[in-house]
């Protein structure tokens, strides 16, 4: 009763980063209530995550192990999990932000009749509430969200807000199977075919890294410059918007306010100034990188590093700088 | 085959966003209230489900009065009907309660499915549309690619960590819509003119049976207590490199040790 | 007076600019340079409904203040397209709608709506420009036929037009009672066009002389009666100058706009651009006028769509729309200092656009003469 649980996001047999970090999390908020970290895990064959989960800061591990679950549908997922939160309940449940996760946990949630904030960037306590910070207005503002009532509280959090747990070699923890009850449990969906996608190109908004080229380039031709770049790196190639609105590159390559809004690991600005509109769109990288000649650029107010130089003498040689780089790696 | 839109009225957020000084919402000077881009995208997919399999496209939205626009818009697109539950009871409702209230209306219509944006670019939350397939009983996908109706069923594509996903849902059934499942059209001028003249049904919490302890402000498990502007970025180094070679292994070093991409 | 725009004229003016910045804009600098006429971009105002703004609204029309809504709008993302809107809707529509049979509307308005197909206007003669009343190009019967002959210069559209409306002398008296107006098929025998002319302004839409060198037309394509030709062509005129005006608003609102979001941009002597008094000045100064002339230009559109006499407001809000255009384009090139003058700056595109609309549709001389006639004719301002 009142515990922190942590639904478990595995595949291929292992359990994703992503779980790791709601762990890390999951135990600094049991720690402050005294309470015990239990992970959920819902699949088929799973047992053996058990382990890892323990030892990865689990106080607890429910076992939901059915062939219903062999795959993600939302239905058989909607059903084991609630029954599961019925019968423990759980102060709050933590939910990783994956496609799957956002599809299960409002429907939970609403079979519950519980409070659910999805991208939480940050989550803590005032006391007997659960808090949590989220953006709003793509990004333009941030929301603080007070959790009401007793729970369950369901938090889907983003990925790489929380440190993953660390590893305690040889930690155990309490594992219980649970035993779903499937009697008139409708489940209408079904999986045809599963696709991996190998993308030349990737999505902007999904990319790790984005290599991104404004004004500065001069023209059209310019962009291959950025294309070797984003090669070398699996990068995404993004626009400010001047570039888009000489018809240098398609719309859909623009990054920024009348563009799309993306949140990349490394952000590298290339011929960029940084006009507001622009920043709007890509604020949200972890780090920035800016080449730019003119040294009042105001991208370089934000940049995690800035390097004030001739773009077309640099990038050529970072393309090179970067091939030596992973070679050595 | 009828299909039922439910759709939201957001600021526009390419316009600046301002939070209120005293932090409990943001500035509503000057906000140009549009239909949710997420939202137009659904619109326009239930349309083109009509121009292929017939029926009514009837658009439903949870808002105060003036989300009469929004639902213009999607008159003007080419839906068939519009919607609007309107009551001061629904403020501080939480998605739950919205749902709630979707729910209660669609109930009394004949429909097969429901589409819905991914998520509404205010408060980006994309608790909606899951949470009414469970009120209505019936199953859903979110963030669906692509679209496809059979016999009973549909067929539906979604994007997943490392690839794609192809789902037989059986109908009736709650789709949600990623922005990449299609290509909205503009509302035409006659589209803006013959729209101005369709009446939109208004509902009250009370016309839908719902009392405000399920679905207003006294239902609501969560509250947004403070808004905030987003964190300002701090500066990092700006370096003057002596040669083009220098400032690419300072780069690269930089995304090696401290970005740790490489 | 209500100031307010009704809701669907905001739908209207929300969905021109949606579709301006997303289709128009990226092309515009393009067009302009390579003197394009951007076909895929009419066919698909034409599939919004905007190439044929002034249809009754029982057939799905609005009315002429949503037309200057909408080319303020198309003409901010490129003035050419902007022109070749105008000229459909104002110069070619109107006077069609306005004095055009049940037969003549029905054989010519549906294609001309859809973006498909677009008219042009010939009024303009080389000896025969600001005093149309001097033209040459004759008319003769010819059984059931007319037969014309002659030479226009300077037709907007007149190379993508498949339609025109051509004034010709077809009576034997001299001076505006003697011309008529014909509706003419470009593509019928005799009609020769020529080269486009090089212009320096507005690229994406040409000019060129169109010919009609013994063309004989149906004589049900006379537009509604002998010598009535001045008198059609004075009163659309008025309706175009009011085209234009929204479109010098859009020119003038592009100008400032992009000379705004450079000022914020460019930083010297350790200040952005719009720090310094001089600059925001200016954009004070840009503003202000820009509201004038958008609001002389509502006016106009609602006495036009109203059907009431609007000869003064519509040469008002032409004068001061086209010289407010050409004012601020050249402070908007001023903020962009040296930068503006290079092509790859969209300041000089502007700045040319703006040009025009102080010549076309009446240069600012003529207007000005327009105004004055009606004040001593004892007309308010």
């Amino acid at each position: 009763m009142g515990e922190i649980w942590v639904l478990v996001d595995h595949a291929e047999g292992q359990v994703r980063r992503s779980t790791l970090e709601l762990l890390g999390k999951g135990r600094s908020l049991a720690e402050a209530r005294g309470a015990r970290l239990v992970a959920l895990v819902l699949g088929h064959g799973i047992e053996h995550l058990a382990s890892p989960l323990a030892e990865h800061g689990a106080d607890g591990v429910l076992l939901a192990d059915h062939p219903m679950l062999a795959s993600y549908r939302v239905e058989a997922y909607a059903h084991a999990a609630t029954e599961a939160i019925r019968e423990h309940r759980p102060w709050a449940v933590l939910v990783p932000s994956t496609a799957n996760g956002r599809d299960l946990a409002p429907r939970v949630a609403a079979r519950l009749g519980a409070g659910i904030v999805t991208d939480v960037e940050d989550l803590w306590t005032e006391g007997e509430q659960l808090m949590a910070r989220r953006p709003m207005y793509t990004r333009k503002a941030v929301g603080t969200v007070a959790f009401l009532g007793e729970g369950p509280h369901i938090a889907v959090v983003l990925p790489k807000v929380f440190p993953p747990a660390g590893r305690q070699e040889g930690r155990s923890a309490e594992v219980r199977r649970l035993a779903v009850h499937w009697e008139g449990v409708a489940v209408r969906t079904r999986e045809v075919e599963r696709r991996e996608v190998r993308r030349e190109r990737v999505p902007l908004t999904e990319a790790e890294i984005v290599v991104s080229g404004g004004r500065g380039l001069r023209g059209p031709e310019n962009f291959a410059l950025l294309e070797e770049l984003a090669a070398e790196l699996g990068a995404a190639v993004g626009s400010s918007r001047p570039p888009v609105d000489s018809g240098w590159v398609p719309h859909d390559y623009e990054i920024g306010q009348t563009g799309k809004t993306v949140s990349p690991t490394v952000y590298i600005a290339v011929g960029i100034s940084g006009a507001p509109q622009h920043l709007a769109g890509m604020s949200g990288s972890k780090y920035i990188v800016a080449i730019n000649k003119d040294p009042n650029a105001p991208i370089f107010q934000v940049a995690s590093l800035g390097v004030v130089g001739d773009l077309f003498e640099i990038v050529p040689r970072l393309v090179e700088a970067v091939r030596r780089a992973k070679a050595r790696a | 085959m009828n299909v039922v839109v439910c759709i939201k009225q957001v600021p526009d957020t390419e316009q600046p966003i301002r939070v209120k000084p005293d932090g409990s919402g943001i500035e509503e000077q000057g906000l140009n209230w549009i239909l949710n881009y997420y939202d137009e995208h659904a619109v326009e997919e239930a349309l083109r489900l009509r121009e292929k399999h017939g029926g009514t496209v009837t658009v439903v939205c949870v808002g105060p009065p003036r989300a009469t626009e929004a639902i213009r818009t999607a008159l003007a697109m080419g839906a068939d009907e519009g919607m609007l539950i309107r009551d001061p009871l629904l403020e501080g409702a939480d998605h739950l309660g919205v749902a709630r209230a979707l729910a209660r209306a669609i109930q009394r219509l004949t429909w097969d499915v429901v589409l819905c944006g991914r998520l509404a670019t205010d408060d980006n939350a994309a608790v909606v549309g899951p949470a009414l397939a469970e009120f209505l009983g019936v199953p859903h996908a979110t963030a669906i690619t692509k679209l496809e109706i059979g016999e009973g069923a549909a067929r539906v594509e979604r994007e997943v960590e490392g690839g794609a996903e192809v789902l037989e849902v059986q109908l009736p059934a709650v789709f949600t819509v990623e922005r990449t499942i299609n290509e909205p059209r503009y509302p035409t001028l006659p589209g803006i003119m013959r729209a101005k003249r369709q009446e939109i049904r208004t509902l009250t919490l009370a016309d839908l049976g719902l009392a405000p302890s399920e679905a207003g402000a006294q239902a609501a498990r969560i509250r947004t207590v403070r808004f905030d502007p987003p964190p300002r970025r701090e500066a990092g180094e700006v370096i003057r490199p002596e040669s083009p070679e220098e400032a690419a292994e300072r780069i690269a070093a930089f995304l090696r040790d401290v970005a740790k991409v490489l | 007076m209500d100031f307010a725009l009704p809701e669907e004229y905001r739908l209207l003016q929300q969905t021109a600019r949606a579709f301006a910045t997303a289709e128009s804009l990226p092309q515009a600098a393009r067009l302009d340079e390579e003197h394009r006429f951007p076909g895929e971009i009419v066919r698909e105002l034409g599939e919004l409904g905007l190439m044929g703004v002034l249809i009754p609204e029982a057939y799905g029309g609005a009315g002429s203040d949503a037309l200057a809504l909408a080319l303020e709008e198309i003409s901010r993302a490129c003035a050419g397209t902007g022109t070749i809107m105008a000229v459909n809707n104002s110069l070619v529509w109107d006077p069609l709608l306005r004095f055009g049979t049940e037969e003549q509307k029905r054989r010519y308005l549906p294609r001309l709506a859809s973006g498909q197909e677009i008219g042009c206007w010939c009024l303009t003669e080389l000896g025969a420009d600001s005093d149309a009343t001097g033209r040459r190009t004759r008319a003769v019967e010819d059984g059931s036929h007319w037969a014309l002959n002659g030479t226009q210069s300077f037709v907007t559209n007149g190379r993508e037009a498949w339609f025109c409306i051509v004034f010709a002398r077809s009576e034997p008296v001299q001076g505006s009672r003697g011309i008529s107006a014909f509706l003419v098929e470009k593509d019928r025998r005799g009609v020769m066009v020529g080269r486009a002319e090089r212009e320096i302004e507005i690229n994406a839409s040409s000019t060129c002389e169109i010919r009609p060198e013994d063309c004989r037309i149906p004589k049900e394509n006379l537009l509604e009666g002998r010598g009535q030709g001045f008198r059609i062509a004075l009163s659309t005129l008025d309706g175009g100058r009011i085209g234009i005006a929204a479109q010098a608003v859009g020119i003038a609102r592009a100008a400032l706009e992009d000379a705004l979001a450079y000022a914020r941009e460019r930083e010297q002597f350790g200040r952005t651009l719009v720090d310094f008094q001089a600059i925001r000045w200016k954009f004070a100064d840009m503003s202000t006028r820009l509201g004038a002339a958008r609001l002389l230009t509502h006016r106009a559109a609602w006495l036009w769509d109203r059907g009431r006499p609007h000869t003064l407001e519509a040469s008002v809000a032409k004068l001061f729309a086209s010289e407010t255009a050409m004012w601020a384009a050249h402070q908007g090139m001023q903020v962009f200092g040296g930068y503006g003058s290079l092509r790859d700056c969209p300041a000089q595109r502007y700045f040319r656009a703006a040009r025009v609309t102080g010549l076309y549709a009446g240069t600012s001389e003529i207007q000005r003469i327009l105004v004055a006639r009606r004040l001593r004719e004892g007309g308010g301002p």
